[in-house]
């Protein structure tokens, strides 16, 4: 019998911790994928954040450093530094990259370090119970805006792949999600695009997904994938905003 | 160390720590450090080294974190507001046991100070700074020669003790020009720590990890009293191991019927005061701790039976005092003087404080 669906070698046997339905255990595995097909585990590097995926680690099978909160794209960058020839990234939350990690993230990418950092956006912190994040959307309940996000108080969603994508160094920013097989398929590509510009040195590369939190929204899994279309994607809009190599068409 | 040069002390660690095998440096620009990092962003990239000047103090650390993670001998440097902010990382990295080395050039305090050379960060470098229970080995230098020496010896214990090690300086150390031998440069290899991210050496059989958290509270406090044992065996080291010489220097100590204590810049001061003291019949010893955390205790558990008085002396309004009177632990009067703000004592007025502890009259 043919086999046609195993463990991709760079993910680890540990069961995922996450909440169930949750999109951190795709994007895991896409990633693993990405890095199994560019041959390159034995010289990746990841580094994990603060938030649900703290423990990122557990699950891939390469060497990791757990950084402190929003600091990874510092982190990555020493990592980097010292083994250019290494493949380094990070995997960040919405908390970790667009509030507290800004400056981080924002220097990383306006220095083109050699790194690929992959942007998980739901809208919410879930480690913590469900607070605001700084790309929650107007009007949506969370634990610390239970009367709805309002922009006169609480500002407005961050769109963070615009921000970045209007500096000059970064290689590669775009936005994805996995909310169906084709745009599972599209998240893919992407991934493989920034690992392979890291891969031949060419710069910063920044892939986010619009993912979902099912617990923390409150909502089943395929009623906030609904939910994530019909809501988050008006306001992050699905797109490339930056490839300055042409990745895409390559 | 043939070669004896003309440097400020700022920049006796830089080329020291060239020297040394460092070839990673990350910063961000505080007065009165400036000439460091302005040295080696200029010599780093002759020897093929990395100079980042980072987006903050936080990303600066967060940097040595990932640069250390990954087997290198990395450096930064600050002075006291930016090493507070620096703080967080030091935890980590004191969490993690990823070796580096730090420096302080101390300025005034608290809040924004100001530039003038102070001591009144000892609590912040001796009691961690940062949360959790860890330490972090913390060295005196009094001159530039020892700004080089230490910052040498610093990377040598922060890789044996896979510890963060802090070279705690001050204004007027950092910036005086004094001849230095400089010490011999090393080749030193990233692949030489095998628990290094991206080690490549062919006997890693399994893959590497660098993190502070433990969260199952039985792995967390296995880890704790890891470190803790590990600290025990440091404070054996520079007590009565081979390092106990390294860890303090005596001065006339024997006779003494006061001793004064002091660290960095006003051990050079207290220094002058003992020949002052002897010249006028008083019989002064000195007391100058070199390495303030493990902190020097044997020496005044020691001295405290054949001397009758300690005076310590401070730039702040005494922090390393309460570290002595713990080791004199109230056998014999431990007296204390400061100037603060930036303020430099005098021989004169630290003679002043001598005259009144052992001639009341």
């Amino acid at each position: 019998m043919k086999q046609v669906f195993s463990r991709p070698r760079s993910m680890s046997k540990k069961p995922f911790h996450y909440c169930p339905g949750c999109d951190h255990g795709v994007v895991h595995r896409l990633i693993a994928e990405v890095i199994d097909e560019l041959e390159i585990q034995d010289r990746t590097i990841g580094v994990a954040p603060v938030g649900c995926s703290v423990f990122a680690y557990d699950y891939f099978d390469f060497d990791f450093n757990q950084a402190a909160h929003g600091r990874a794209p510092a982190v990555a960058t020493g990592i980097k530094r010292v083994r250019p020839g290494s493949i380094v990234f990070t995997y960040q939350g919405d908390g970790d990259l667009a509030a507290i990690g800004t400056a981080e993230i924002i220097h990383a990418a306006n220095r083109g370090e050699n790194i690929t950092v992959v942007f998980i956006n739901n809208a919410i912190y879930g480690m913590t119970g469900g607070q605001m994040a700084p790309t929650t959307l107007i009007g949506m309940k969370t634990q610390t805006s239970p009367y709805g996000r309002d922009a006169a108080t609480a500002g407005n969603p961050i769109r963070m792949s615009e921000i970045i994508a209007t500096l000059e160094s970064p290689a590669y920013v775009t936005r994805v999600t996995v909310n169906n097989p084709a745009n599972l398929m599209k998240t893919k590509k992407a991934l493989l695009n920034a690992f392979t510009l890291q891969k031949e040195g060419k710069g910063f590369s920044f892939v986010e997904v619009v993912s979902i939190c099912p617990t923390n929204w409150g909502k089943k899994p395929t009623d906030s994938h609904k939910w994530l279309t019909e809501n988050m994607l008006p306001v992050f809009k699905l797109g490339t905003f930056k490839d300055i190599h042409g990745v895409e068409k390559s | 160390m043939a070669e004896k040069v003309l440097m400020k002390g700022n920049e006796a660690i830089g080329e020291a720590a060239v020297r040394a095998g460092c070839r990673y440096y990350f910063g961000y620009p505080i007065t009165p450090q400036s000439e460091l990092p302005a040295y080696l962003a200029k010599r780093l990239p002759e020897v093929e080294g990395v100079f980042v000047q980072a987006e903050s103090e936080v990303a600066a650390i967060n940097m040595v974190y990932g640069a250390g993670s990954a087997g290198a001998r990395v450096m930064t440097s600050s002075s006291s507001p930016g090493v507070s902010l620096k703080q967080e990382g030091i935890s980590y990295i004191a969490g993690a046991e990823i070796p580096c080395l730090l420096v302080n050039v101390v300025r005034g305090g608290p809040g924004l100070g100001n530039i003038a050379p102070a001591q009144s960060d000892y609590w912040q470098a001796t009691r961690g700074g940062g949360h959790g229970d860890y330490r972090t080995l913390v060295l005196a230098p009094n001159s530039v020669q020892e700004m080089a020496d230490m910052t040498v010896a610093g990377f040598e214990f922060a890789d044996r003790f896979r510890n963060p090690v802090l070279l705690l300086s001050d204004g007027v150390l950092g910036q005086m020009m004094e001849p230095v031998s400089l010490p011999d440069p090393i080749d030193y290899d990233v692949d030489s720590k095998k628990w290094g991210l991206g080690y490549q050496g062919k006997d890693k059989n399994e893959r590497n990890l660098c993190t502070s958290i433990f969260l199952d509270v039985d792995e967390l406090e296995e880890h704790n009293w890891h470190l803790y044992q590990k600290y025990q065996v440091m404070t054996d080291l520079f007590s009565k191991g081979e390092y106990k010489d390294f860890a303090v220097e005596e001065h006339l100590c024997d006779d003494a019927e006061i001793i004064l204590v002091g660290y960095g810049i006003i051990s050079r001061i207290l220094k002058t005061v003992v020949e002052k003291c002897r010249k006028r019949g008083i019989k002064a010893g000195l007391i100058r701790p070199k390495v303030l955390w493990p902190f020097p205790s044997q020496v005044f558990e020691r001295l405290q039976q054949t001397t009758s008085n300690f005076l310590v002396v401070e730039m702040s309004c005494g922090q390393m005092v309460e570290d002595v009177k713990l080791a004199v632990n109230g056998k014999k009067p431990v007296y204390f003087f400061g100037r603060t703000g930036g303020t430099i004592p005098s021989d004169f007025e630290i003679l002043n404080e001598v005259d009144k502890i052992v001639r009341p009259d």
